[in-house]
């Protein structure tokens, strides 16, 4: 070892040898993400799957992507802890088999809000509409910030098929029909949840609107494991 | 800004001798765009910081905080940090080379290439482009850029090393050369993602896999871009300003090896009790755990090179902001792996905390090293006093009062709703089922930590006060520096 560490030692000479320096510390940053990564990818066991975790709605989809596009991991995770404070608050723990489909995954890394894996079900579509526009108009003292224009910004409906594709590719099982009914069926799917909400005394005309995807989205989290237990 | 006199050819009258004249002009320029970008950053980070309070601040859709939040960690990382780890760069390897950069052109189009990706994400973040994935939120267009950008970086430097007129690389050079490999294999390993729109694409990776390649990339981000790059920086300038030798080249040596080879296991403890199987989990707070080691022997060997030089401190602001610089350092990379042990983060995780520990790193090292370097180069740089060592010195106080208090009150804020979340009464019910409870106890730490960032943000202010005066001072041309080496 001293003779490495000396002034004269060996480590001088390969402080004179850039090429192999630079190949040994590149050799040394690999060791550590591969031995690490390599059984994720390559162990079934690593990520058991659960039957009832199917992909997203084309409409859950756009939804999904306008949680991303509004930053929403920021401030919320979607990942319970096994902690019996948290099962307590939240519902079960999150499992390796819900996020499958997640591209990106959406855990995060801080609560300024709570955990959303278990908010599906947990609230009526009109609350999510009421609470998007104000939030303070459903829980008084919120820090979150309004997103009114959610409700006035016409979703992007054709964007979906080309999303579903690239999903596709990358092995989420979309079949080509899925893909080629995916406006119907996310209109469909809109129409629903806006018919819904006017029912019960919201606003109306919210069936072409970003809104809906974002509801809809929601109202999916952690809703295929209740189906799992139930 | 127009290049100077740049000689590429080397020239001198002695036919025995070669005068090389460094290119200190694209230096200039990053120490120029640091300063900018660090107010730009450091003021989105005061809106948002005002935003979590008050969230009136929430200016619409382009300006609310879940927009501008990854607006403000890619400006103080990629912007401010980024521009100066590339002066101190420019400024050291060519003197420790003794030869002017292998090109001039490709520094240019790194400088320029540079700030096009921050321009781009200044525009596209809050048009609400994004991936998603932090610290690397930029899409697939601007990825691409950046990878482009990084290999001629990466080009020029190696190129450089290769006719250099120094036998032996300095230690600053090591952290050099593990910064630009490692960040372009972190890039692009975390980057793959198949484009479904012109600013839309998908990570080839999905769920526990995503979340692993993900804080492989975040936890070294910190890394080899907010670790390596400031330990190079140190090993170069603060021996300059202390004018004294590295403490022991022995434990540059061991610490080197030991932190890039340890640092890449630690990612996993960002995702302790998640879905990540329980091994990796483990493994990456085990490395988290022994990196204490090496970090430290970073902040000794910085630290112990002031021996003997300590009496400097009272009359150089830019020793003073080394010495916090580094034992800010310290602090955080004990706090590190504290937090990567599952017990601690099982209470610190998703609350303040994470963020308070974000920023004794990135207010105490990375600041202050930053702002140490630039009061050493700005007389330097152009050829002229600095503007005012009294505004210096009150840049150094405020700057640190300001951190403190900021960490301080994210601290509490974590400890504090972390112990809420998980408080039981005595029939064995939640102590506070309401979240909005623990939200409410913590509002007055959002507004100290506020007030901490608005000081830390003046002393920034005081920065480019004192660099716009000092330029203003210079000669029309300030001359770039030179050596005269043997033919």
């Amino acid at each position: 070892m001293s003779k490495f560490l000396k002034t004269d030692g060996r480590h001088r000479k390969l402080e004179g040898w850039p090429l192999v320096f630079t190949i040994l510390t590149t050799l040394s940053i690999l060791v550590g993400g591969t031995v690490e990564f390599l059984p994720l990818v390559l162990l079934e066991s690593s990520v058991p799957t659960i039957e009832s975790v199917t992909p997203y709605t084309p409409l859950e989809l756009a939804g999904r992507d306008l949680y991303i596009r509004e930053g929403c991991a920021n401030c919320h995770s979607q990942m319970v802890r096994p902690f019996r404070d948290e099962i307590e608050r939240y519902g079960e723990y999150s499992k390796p088999g819900e996020s499958i489909y997640d591209r990106p995954f959406l855990w995060g890394s801080k609560r300024t809000g709570p955990d959303l894996a278990r908010l599906g079900g947990k609230y009526p579509d009109l609350w999510h509409v009421r609470h998007m526009e104000d939030p303070r108009s459903t829980s008084p003292s919120s820090l979150m910030p309004p997103y009114d224009w959610l409700l006035r910004k016409d979703l992007a409906f054709e964007t979906i098929p080309a999303k579903m594709r690239g999903l596709q590719t990358l092995g989420t099982p979309y079949s080509d029909a899925d893909i080629d009914g995916a406006i119907e069926t996310a209109q469909n799917q809109a129409a629903q949840i806006a018919r819904n909400v006017s029912a019960n005394g919201g606003p109306a005309g919210l069936e072409s609107k970003e809104i809906t995807a974002l509801v809809a989205y929601l109202q999916r989290l952690g809703a295929d494991l209740k189906k799992s237990t139930s | 800004m127009e290049s100077t006199q740049s000689t590429a050819h080397p020239v001198s009258a002695n036919p025995n001798t070669l005068t090389i004249r460094y290119d200190d002009q694209v230096v200039r320029y990053f120490v120029i765009a640091t300063v900018i970008w660090g107010f730009v950053g450091m003021l989105v980070g005061a809106l948002i910081a005002l935003q979590m309070p008050f969230w009136q601040a929430n200016l619409g859709q382009y300006l609310s905080f879940g927009r501008l939040r990854p607006l403000h960690t890619n400006a103080v990382i990629f912007a401010f940090a980024g521009n100066a780890i590339f002066a101190a760069i420019y400024y050291s390897t060519q003197r420790l080379t003794k030869t002017r950069m292998f090109s001039d052109a490709m520094s240019r189009v790194h400088f320029w290439g540079w700030q096009a990706i921050i321009v781009s994400a200044a525009v596209t973040l809050p048009l609400g482009f994004t991936t998603g994935k932090e610290y690397a939120e930029l899409e697939w267009p601007i990825d691409v850029l950046i990878a482009v950008i990084w290999v001629i970086f990466a080009v020029n430097f190696f190129m450089t090393l290769k006719i250099r007129r120094e036998k032996h690389m300095y230690v600053a050079l090591w952290f050099y050369i593990a910064t630009i490999v490692t960040i372009a294999i972190l890039h692009i390993g975390n980057s793959l993602a198949i484009p479904v729109g012109m600013f839309k694409s998908y990570p080839i990776y999905a769920g526990v896999q995503d979340a692993f390649v993900q804080w492989w990339y975040g936890h070294n981000a910190v890394a080899f871009f907010l670790t390596t790059p400031f330990l190079g920086l140190m090993y170069y300038f603060l021996p300059k300003a202390a004018e004294r030798p590295v403490f022991s080249y022995r434990l540059s040596i061991v610490h080197f090896w030991s932190l890039v080879f340890l640092y890449i296991w630690a990612g996993p403890h960002h995702l302790n009790y998640t879905s990540i199987p329980e091994w990796a989990v483990s493994l990456g707070m085990v490395f988290s755990v022994m990196l204490w080691m090496p970090s430290w022997g970073g902040m000794i060997n910085g630290l112990f090179t002031l021996r003997g030089a300590w009496h400097k401190l009272r009359d150089s602001v830019v020793l003073k902001m080394y010495v916090i610089g580094i034992t800010f350092y310290g602090m955080s990379t004990f706090e590190g792996p504290l937090l990567s042990v599952k017990t601690v983060n099982a209470l610190s995780h998703y609350t303040d905390w994470t963020i308070g520990h974000a920023h004794a790193g990135a207010l105490g090292w990375n600041g202050f090293m930053t702002f140490g370097m630039i009061y050493w180069l700005l007389p330097k740089l152009w050829k002229t006093k600095l503007w005012s060592d009294k505004l210096a010195n009150t840049h150094f106080w405020v700057g640190t009062i300001g951190m403190l208090l900021y960490v301080m009150a994210l601290y509490s804020a974590g400890v504090t709703q972390g112990l809420m979340w998980r408080a039981f009464d005595d029939a064995g019910r939640l102590l506070y089922p309401d979240f909005m409870e623990t939200v409410i106890q913590i509002v007055p730490m959002y507004w100290v930590r506020l007030i901490g960032g608005l000081l830390y943000l003046s002393g920034m202010i005081m920065l480019g006060v004192n660099m716009i005066m000092t330029i203003r001072n210079a000669p029309e041309k300030p001359t770039d520096a030179a050596v005269t080496v043997s033919a």
